[in-house]
């Protein structure tokens, strides 16, 4: 490994991006673009039906009853009493209701829990408030967009890339340099994680003056995921490139993986009460590991040992793809 | 300086190149010529290793191809992309760095006439200034061998003399030249030995002027069609090869084939007799064109 190569070989990647403008001004306003629109398409249009989570049983407490049959509200039974505590705090649970203890929570910051807490008043139950902020859809849906952002950029970014420096001679050019297969490699995959990330951050800030979402997080955990993950993306690309020499093959291959990753990785919904099929096959997406821990973490707050096993996925996702890669490679 | 033994190269069935064996010497200017099919491309490949033999053996001062002949070899591919949106002073950089031992870029701007565009985008560069900024690079390690695969196909006559003039500028610094070429001025203005190809074999070997006596005594007479009859039979000392829209004559004997020629009336008005070419010497040895 010649360090001097690699820095060649990076160099003349990173002015090829810094140069091509589309491809440059499409990575950068693309996504700011799509939360834009999610942040419009979702502030008018709210759900009619009050929430409100029960716990316990329902059939013991008779002077309940006329409360319970309340139309319009839709009442949930609920197991988990922290968890649904916690979704009262976001707003996404107008009210939870503790059957046995009479008691209920009530966030004192929404407009539809003021409501509901009139209705329940004559039946005289402790109360219990919160007053987190509410939770938008788009502040659940910034890191999808900026994974789902992240995974283009290093799918075609690196796999095209690579199959169009085959096909047109720039590879076989190289092959007869000294230039190892290694260094090559290395320059790319480095070139790529430099531009994830300054553009990353680009997004990130220019999403946030537009539509202010939620991070309460660690930003230095957000980066590290963010970084495991854009290189199991890149790692993906680098498979895909390994050895195809046709653009056309490439780009319907990366296509046909980008897509499931779209749909099936929860970037734009919750993939909760899907088809457990479903559920198992997003597991071996790289891009739903690296936007569940992109998620926790911004908008409930979480540690690093909360996201420890993504973290470990993510990169044992990039350590096969990369072996496996390498060990394919063709120059042509 | 490079010693290629029995090469041999199959695609599915397909025998690309077919038992060839030469040996190039150090310091000369070494040409394959052929038309395109012929395996030239992939027995220049083989020798850069870019390929590798289905069998044979290929030795460069007497060793394996490895990391010291990808050190002291200049390539310049047939068809060459260089990475996009970069500069004619980066591209050369960039390979410049490449390498441990390297020339100073401003001789090969100098060499190579790259002055008048160094700080274009090489995607906006004619064929010409393109061949010439790949020459360049090919130099870029002050190579001990550099193989030019092509170099002037697809350029107008203009660039190709351009071209021909930094070859031999290069000849001139006694490096070992290796030339692939379907233009047969091209082989016999630059190369000191050529090995002819067809089909994958080499039909003919040695200096091409050499070639040419060795192999060749006879003239070429050009007649248009339409001035002969159409039962029009050649001479005892000639051969007829009917070409588009005239008539090539290769004779041992001119005066026979002149007076012959009178003596069936026929007008010589536009006749014209031409020493033979490496053209007139491929089609005797396999009475086919060079360029079909």
């Amino acid at each position: 490994m010649s360090l001097r190569r690699f820095l060649a070989a990076l160099q003349a990647r990173n002015l090829e991006f810094l140069r091509d403008r589309t491809a440059l001004g499409w990575n950068l306003i693309m996504p700011v673009l799509i939360v834009m629109g999610f942040a419009f398409a979702f502030t008018t249009g709210q759900e009619e039906l009050y929430k409100v989570g029960l716990y316990g049983e329902p059939g013991q407490h008779h002077n309940l009853e006329e409360f319970l049959s309340t139309r319009y509200v839709d009442f949930i039974p609920v197991d988990d009493l922290g968890r649904m505590i916690e979704k009262v705090d976001r707003h996404q649970l107008d009210l939870l209701l503790d059957l046995e203890n009479r008691r209920y929570w009530v966030n004192s910051t929404s407009p539809k829990g003021y409501l509901l807490e009139q209705l329940l008043l004559p039946y005289k139950l402790q109360r219990e408030t919160l007053s987190g902020s509410e939770i938008r859809y788009v502040d659940w849906v910034v890191p999808g967009v900026l994974g789902m952002n992240i995974m283009f950029s290093a799918l075609f970014g690196v796999g095209y890339v690579i199959v169009r420096y085959r096909k047109n001679g720039v590879l076989k050019r190289l092959r007869a340099t000294p230039l190892s297969a290694f260094e090559f490699i290395s320059a790319q995959i480095a070139s790529r994680l430099l531009m994830i990330v300054a553009v990353t951050v680009l997004v990130y800030v220019g999403t946030d003056l537009v539509v202010d979402f939620r991070m309460v997080g660690s930003y230095w955990l957000l980066f590290l995921i963010l970084i495991l993950g854009a290189l199991s993306m890149i790692s993906v690309g680098l498979l895909v490139a390994a050895r195809i020499t046709s653009e056309e093959a490439a780009n319907g291959l990366l296509n046909l993986m980008s897509w499931p990753m779209m749909l099936l990785s929860g970037v734009w919904f919750s993939l909760e009460g899907s088809h457990p099929l479903v559920q198992k096959l997003s597991l071996a997406l790289p891009l739903t590991h690296m936007v569940d821990a992109a998620r926790v973490v911004m908008i409930e707050g979480a540690g690093f040992t909360e996201v420890a096993s993504q973290l470990l996925i993510l990169t044992l996702f990039t350590l096969c793809f990369v072996s496996i890669g390498s060990k394919t490679f063709r120059w042509e | 300086m490079i010693e290629a033994e029995n090469l041999c190269k199959y695609y599915e069935g397909v025998k690309a190149v077919d038992g060839v064996s030469f040996s190039i010497p150090r310091g000369v200017c070494f040409g394959l010529l052929g038309p395109n099919g012929a395996g030239k491309t992939t027995t220049v490949e083989m020798l850069e290793g870019i390929k590798t033999p289905t069998s044979g053996e290929i030795r460069y001062k007497g060793e394996v191809l490895g990391r010291r002949f990808r050190n002291e070899a200049g390539i310049m591919f047939q068809h060459t992309a260089l990475q996009e949106y970069i500069r004619v002073d980066e591209a050369l950089k960039m390979f410049q760095q490449l390498y441990t031992k390297t020339r100073p870029i401003e001789e090969l701007v100098e060499i190579c006439a790259l002055e008048e565009f160094l700080t274009r985008d090489t995607r906006k560069l004619s064929g010409g200034q393109k061949q010439r900024l790949l020459l360049a690079i090919a130099l870029i390690n002050d190579p001990e061998v550099v193989f030019l695969d092509e170099p002037t196909t697809g350029l107008d006559p203009q660039s190709r003399r351009n071209l021909w003039y930094q070859v031999r500028r290069i000849k001139a610094e006694n490096k070992t030249l290796v030339l692939t070429t379907h233009y047969m001025e091209e082989a016999f203005e630059l190369c000191d030995e050529i090995i002819i190809m067809d089909h994958g074999t080499i039909i003919a070997q040695g200096n091409p002027k050499a070639l040419l006596t060795h192999h060749f005594d006879k003239s070429v007479i050009t007649l248009p069609l339409y001035v002969l009859p159409d039962d029009f039979q050649a001479d005892d000392a000639s051969t007829l090869h009917p070409q588009d829209g005239h008539m090539e004559i290769l004779s041992a004997d001119v005066d026979a084939t002149i007076r012959h020629l009178a003596e069936q009336q026929i007008s010589l008005q536009q006749l014209q007799v031409r020493s033979p070419t490496l053209e007139d010497l491929f089609l005797e040895l396999t009475g086919h064109h060079l360029r079909t």
